[in-house]
């Protein structure tokens, strides 16, 4: 089996006595969409800033596109790459909804040391932000200033943004976080469109997204891997059942 | 060719440019000479505004501690000039440095050292952020305001006069209203620098990080870096209108770098509109006029000033410019 494209081993961090990831041990393989599932508390989001590299991990390592990334910063990490969205929207609510894609790209076309041309006519950043906003739907609110913007269309910006950094993997802690069905099925419909071009780390609270684009899936409870599986696997998993499914379902 | 639609915000801005370029004209028709004076000292206080505006109001980094670089600019010229008169050696190791009257070697000098003192307040402080952020800039504005205290050669406490305004081939800074039209063409020289800077990719990121940095850093940028060089930017700004401060009064002390006129320049940004690249100017307008006409009836203007701000911030938070002027701004 080829390496994967990411791989973590025994990753640890506790906030005082509470141990929010305990070491928890993945991997995400090219092209495939990785869901980790848990109840609340269970340490998703704390993963997730840990394999970004938004917060320092207590122990464990991570290795990426087989480079130990362990102690690189966020903005390194994200050149390398790895891209991830928030749970909380995190949109520059100020800027249009183009100036936010614009951004991105920004971040990933050389140093931004350059002080005198005006950047929202720099046909190198609005050209590829256009594109994006086209794949994802928003072409028509491109001139919209993001606070303006539906809270679907944030939760759709906020993915623009994280694919216009061009990544190999998407770390995505909620996507569908606050949406309605409707939203949240064009959401889940878009993500699997993506399938094959770019892996996807997915944190995930919506079982049936889950279950609809999921092709392993991986189990957390306090902090720990319970297991990690197919979603037919996971399904049937005894001990996944009396800690999770078996109370939601 | 430039095209000017007639909206509100062109025809404030031009009426506030035609009547700055004709106000020497206007003071000595009046025979009011003082006028030019005042107006220089708006100017000058302008540029600190607009300096501390590309962090507060672009970059949003509060810093408290702005007097120091407007202070340090103005101790190098005064102290570049004191040598220059004595004609005795500023440093005579390593090298040997002496002191200068010239315009085009003082001035430059001074918003070099503050910008590299920028380099060094906003690399320790920049460390932090929020509350921190703003008691850690006022503590060391207060340690420059200290030192220059210390420093008996150059007058201590008491401060250091200038015997003239610094030459400049050709023109006689001297003349209040050529020293006036100096200031005026030098903080529309940086207007517009700040104009192409706030909308350029730099630009674009000081603004990103004001609004949310850490999504800056999973993007892919060192925030520091740009953060850094943008408060370096504002500190080199604040020292040249400490340059022209230095010359306007001919003097300079240790009061300049007080925390007090740190919170003033705070006061003219806030109020002109913070994010706005003309509110400061109109800030630090209203803040010296209002000053200069209470303080005839009443030692106590800040009783007016006080409930003006109050009010300035409960109902046009953008500022007086950027509320009523500038109401979607988005090009600077």
């Amino acid at each position: 089996m080829a390496e994967p494209l990411l791989k973590a081993r025994g990753l640890s961090k506790a906030y005082g006595a509470l141990r929010a990831t305990d070491e928890l041990s993945l991997d995400v393989s090219h092209d495939e969409i990785h869901a980790v599932i848990g109840p609340n508390g269970a340490g998703k989001t704390t993963a997730v800033g840990q394999l970004s590299g938004e917060l320092e991990s207590d122990a464990g390592t991570i290795y990426f596109a087989g480079q130990d990334i362990t102690g690189l910063a966020m903005y390194k990490r994200a050149h390398l790459g790895l891209a991830r969205s928030y749970q909380i929207t995190s949109v520059f609510l100020q800027f249009t909804t183009e100036d936010n894609v614009a951004i991105a790209i920004q971040a990933h076309d050389g140093h931004s040391f350059r002080f005198w041309r005006a950047a929202r006519t720099d046909p190198k950043l609005r050209g590829p932000a256009r594109e994006i906003l086209e794949q994802v739907g928003l072409a028509d609110r491109a001139d919209v200033p993001a606070a303006n913007l539906s809270h679907g269309e944030q939760r759709q910006l906020e993915l623009a943004m994280a694919l216009a950094t061009r990544p190999s993997l998407l770390l995505l802690d909620e996507p569908t976080a606050g949406m309605g069905q409707e939203d949240s099925s064009h959401m889940v419909n878009f993500l699997r469109n993506l399938k094959g071009q770019v892996a996807i780390l997915l944190v995930e609270h919506d079982m049936d997204a889950v279950f609809a684009l999921a092709d392993r899936i991986t189990v957390l409870v306090y902090g720990k891997a319970i297991a990690t599986g197919t979603p037919e696997r996971i399904r049937s998993d005894p001990a996944v059942r009396q800690a999770y499914l078996g109370e939601g379902d | 060719m430039v095209r000017l639609k007639l909206t509100l915000k062109t025809c404030v801005l031009l009426t506030g440019l035609v009547f700055l370029l004709v106000l020497p004209l206007i003071a000595s028709a009046l025979e009011e000479q003082f006028y030019i004076g005042m107006f220089s000292r708006i100017l000058i206080y302008a540029l600190a505004a607009v300096s501390l505006d590309l962090i507060l109001g672009y970059g949003g980094m509060v810093s408290f501690g702005h007097a120091a670089f407007f202070g340090t600019g103005a101790y190098v010229v005064g102290i570049l000039a004191f040598h220059g008169v004595e004609n005795s050696a500023l440093l005579h190791w390593p090298l040997t440095l002496l002191g200068t009257e010239n315009v085009l070697l003082s001035w430059p000098v001074a918003v070099l050292v503050s910008a590299v003192l920028a380099a060094v307040i906003g690399a320790i402080s920049l460390r932090t952020s929020g509350v921190y952020f703003i008691m850690i800039t006022l503590a060391f504005a207060q340690m420059m305001y200290f030192f220059f205290i210390s420093l008996e050669k150059y007058g201590g406490d008491d401060g250091l006069s200038l015997l003239q305004r610094n030459s400049v081939g050709g023109i006689d800074l001297g003349d209040d209203t050529n020293f006036y039209y100096l200031c005026l063409a030098l903080l529309i020289g940086f207007l517009f620098l700040c104009h192409r800077l706030v909308n350029s990719r730099f630009g674009m990121v000081i603004q990103g990080c004001k609004e949310n940095e850490r999504r800056m850093g999973a993007l892919g940028f060192p925030t520091y870096r740009y953060k850094l060089l943008c408060f370096v930017i504002a500190g080199a700004g604040a020292g040249l209108s400490g340059a022209l401060m230095a010359n306007l009064a001919e003097f300079v002390s240790p009061s300049l770098m007080h925390w007090r006129i740190s919170g003033e320049i705070l006061v003219m940004v806030i109020l002109g509109g913070m994010g706005t690249l003309f509110g400061p100017v109109f800030g630090a307008a209203g803040l010296l006029l209002l000053e200069e006409f209470l303080s005839i009836y009443t030692e106590h203007w800040m009783l007016f000033l006080g409930p003006a701000m109050i009010l300035v911030v409960l109902f046009a938070r953008r500022g007086l410019y950027g509320s009523f002027v500038e109401k979607r701004e988005k090009n600077g």
